[in-house]
């Protein structure tokens, strides 16, 4: 397990740096440091320069509105190539929220302009007449995620893009369909703070040995990790989420 | 003013009055909110009435973190000044915990019982509070990010804020922390005959390397260039200036100078004024962020006319209010409580703790509406700071395991962090980590201080549970 190293992205972390979702990229890093994964962080924000090719994960989170707007901007730069060139290379991502809505078309609010995302995930969102707001559960394939939703932007997904997961506790993408985010080759986007990794450590995993394997090859192994206090806050969560929704 | 009663007012403080001696009897906590409702559902014209009485007017005390502190500072200070003061107590910032203590000072005539009025309130309410207060001064701490799923995001609370302050009467006085942005731009948003107080901290030597991650992204209001700053104290409050020179901290009426900060015994400093006399403040409530809210204390009592000498005096005395740094003694160690409810706030606390002489260190988090039910800013809070504490750490509350999780991968060894779910027993715990004689400090969110104020109370540390909740 020597010599492994993997190269996160964070997008925008000045901008998009709302809702906690700092914590996924804490819990990458750490996740990988214990294991004895060499894990450098590279910050990206507006103006800076991004090559394609030397990423292995992208994290991209939510923001305040008026942000978003700057940062929608700047995806229309050679940024926004870069992403979609990895992305096409099947490069990791995680996207929360705001970055979520960026990975999609477009996000359409209310009385200004829309905002064009970078398309990754064939999905649009609309602003909503009132935010959701609250615990989540969402059943994936990597088990029921804990998080917490805070949006009113609605999102549909096309035809034939997959939902992330399914809301047992919720909104989820729209309040209506029962999905919840979207995923397309290695990229996933969701609305869950939380932070979503570090109490979803299989899912966090999930992510580092995607990475990892699509970087050294299939044999490319994580160690297991002791998670008895993942496990426990991630109870503790659920059973919240039960009782406030 | 009418000399006829208002039978509407007086009606609406008769229910308040009944309704509050009702949840005394039932010993229900408090009993802040649901008298003010009641009240205002009868005369929703209520606090205005009775504030328009007031023969030397209200204050309004508004700010994310430290206007309890502030509001009660400055209270003492105009009772040292022989004034009758109506201040609400913390946890009953809305409009309705205002009309509580409105309602139960005043006569069932509805004349207000005091002189002045110190009121603090709630972010989200303080547009409202200041249409029906029509206050003679407005006191404005800072602007933080706070508790999203409750007040939603600062660009929108600053929104709301600007419009409430562009229609304020003529000869309103804006005392206000210069040392944040965000306030400054709203200042400029005030009507022409207002009187604008800018204070905010000279040099000093506690200054932050560079923005904490919980800071939130300064952009110039006049060119949005990144703000950029001589020296950074709290969160994104400093001496700012915009690098393109368009934009800068305005001249400080008055500036905090001689700060010394003496761990969590307390600080000194001098307030200075360019016209007046400079002073010296010695305040027990300890970090730099209390000296903001020691200085916002003066400075408004200062301009409204109170000595220098008094307004010293009555600092020297002053002790926290209700869990904001409040020291309780039990099994013989002192314990210190700090609440903490949002990174901001909460950076500052661990700031203290790290600075202070190390203690065993508990924290309660609890996920009910008035902490927030999302915890999701504890991972933008930098519990980093405690990765090498040298003393035990504990967790408690609803959302203890959150809060575990979160100091593991701050890198806190796993083995040094121990999780008592229940808050007494996390109470006595960490107060029997200490040895006899010494310290234990205790970090808990809102309603979980609530909690171990109970359980204090219980175990015969705390007289009375509510005693510094509702002194007046
Ligand atoms: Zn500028």
């Amino acid at each position: 397990m020597t010599n492994y190293s993997l190269r996160i992205t964070w997008l925008y972390p000045r901008l998009m740096n709302i809702y906690g979702d700092r914590g996924n990229v804490r819990a990458l890093e750490q996740r990988c440091r214990w294991r004895g994964i060499a894990a450098d962080i590279a910050r990206v924000g507006i103006g800076d320069e991004l090559t394609a090719g030397e990423t292995d994960i992208y994290f991209f989170g939510g923001g305040q509105d008026r942000e978003q707007v700057a940062v929608a901007a700047d995806l229309r730069g050679p940024t926004g190539e870069a992403i979609r060139r990895d992305m096409a290379a099947d490069v990791v991502a995680l996207t929360v929220c705001g970055g979520y809505q960026l990975f999609g078309h477009y996000y359409r609010p209310y009385e200004t302009e829309d905002l064009p995302g970078i398309g990754i995930f064939d999905a649009w969102s609309d602003a909503g007449p009132d935010r959701f707001i609250g615990n989540v559960l969402s059943e994936t394939e990597w088990g029921t995620l804990v998080g917490f939703e805070n949006h009113s932007g609605r999102t549909f997904l096309g035809e034939g893009t997959r939902p992330f997961g399914r809301v047992v506790v919720g909104h989820g993408n729209n309040g209506q369909d029962g999905t919840e985010g979207a995923m397309t080759r290695n990229a996933f986007g969701c609305y869950l703070h939380g932070s979503l990794l570090p109490k979803n450590p299989a899912f966090a995993d999930h992510l580092i040995g995607l990475a990892l394997r699509r970087k050294y090859g299939p044999d490319a192994m994580l160690l297991p990790l002791d998670d008895t206090m993942e496990g426990e806050a991630h109870a503790a969560a659920a059973h919240r989420a039960k009782q406030t929704r | 003013m009418s000399l006829l009663p208002d039978l509407r007012l007086t009606a609406a403080l008769a229910t308040a009055k009944g309704t509050y001696r009702a949840t005394q009897l039932l010993g229900r906590s408090g009993g802040t909110a649901i008298p003010g409702l009641v009240a205002e559902r009868v005369d929703p014209l209520l606090i205005g009435k009775l504030a328009a009485r007031l023969p030397e007017g209200a204050i309004v005390v508004a700010g994310t973190n430290g206007k309890t502190t502030t509001a009660r500072m400055l209270a003492e200070i105009l009772t040292a000044a022989g004034k009758s003061v109506l201040n609400n107590g913390a946890g009953s910032n809305l409009s309705r915990g205002i009309a509580t203590a409105f309602a139960r000072q005043s006569s069932l005539l509805g004349w207000p019982g005091a002189d002045i009025a110190v009121i603090e309130t709630d972010e989200g309410a303080f547009p409202g509070v200041v249409a029906a207060v029509r206050p003679r001064v407005i006191v404005l701490n800072n602007l933080f990010r706070d508790q999203l799923d409750r007040y939603g995001e600062l660009n929108s609370v600053a929104a709301k804020w600007k419009i409430a302050l562009s229609r304020l009467g003529p000869g309103t006085s804006l005392v206000f922390d210069a040392d944040d942005p965000t306030l400054c731009a709203l200042a400029d948003a005030a009507p022409a005959g207002t009187s604008l107080v800018p204070f905010g901290l000279g040099p000093h030597a506690y200054t932050l390397p560079e923005l904490t991650h919980a800071a939130d992204a300064v952009l110039c209001t006049k060119c949005g260039a990144p703000l950029e700053y001589h020296a950074l104290s709290v969160g994104h409050l400093g001496d700012w200036y915009c690098p393109t020179g368009d934009n800068a901290r305005p001249p400080l009426a008055f500036a905090a100078t001689n700060i010394r900060l003496l761990g969590m015994e307390g600080a000194t400093f001098t307030v200075s004024h360019e016209a007046a006399r400079p002073f010296d403040i010695t305040t027990r409530v300890p970090g730099l962020y209390n000296i903001y809210n020691a200085l916002g204390a003066s400075v408004t009592a200062v301009t409204l006319g109170v000595t220098s000498e008094i307004v010293a005096g009555a600092l020297r005395t002053f002790v926290a209010p209700f869990g904001r740094i409040e020291r309780v003694a039990l099994h013989g160690r002192r314990l210190t409580l700090a609440l903490i409810k949002n990174p901001t706030g909460a950076n500052e606390v661990l700031r203290l703790v790290t600075s202070a002489t190390p203690a065993p260190l508990l924290l309660c988090i609890n996920d009910l509406i008035a902490d927030g039910r999302d915890v999701s800013w504890l991972w933008d809070t930098d519990f980093e700071m405690l990765a090498d504490y040298p003393a035990p750490i504990s967790v408690s509350g609803i959302r203890a395991f959150d809060m575990a999780v979160r100091l593991k991968y701050a890198g806190v060894p796993e083995e040094r962090i121990s999780v008592v779910p229940t808050i007494a027993d996390a109470l006595v715990a960490v107060a029997e980590q200490a040895s006899p004689d010494s310290d234990a400090y205790v970090l808990p969110t809102y309603t979980a201080m609530l909690a171990a104020r109970e359980a204090l109370h219980t175990l015969g540390a705390l007289r009375d549970v509510w005693a510094t909740a509702e002194r007046r």
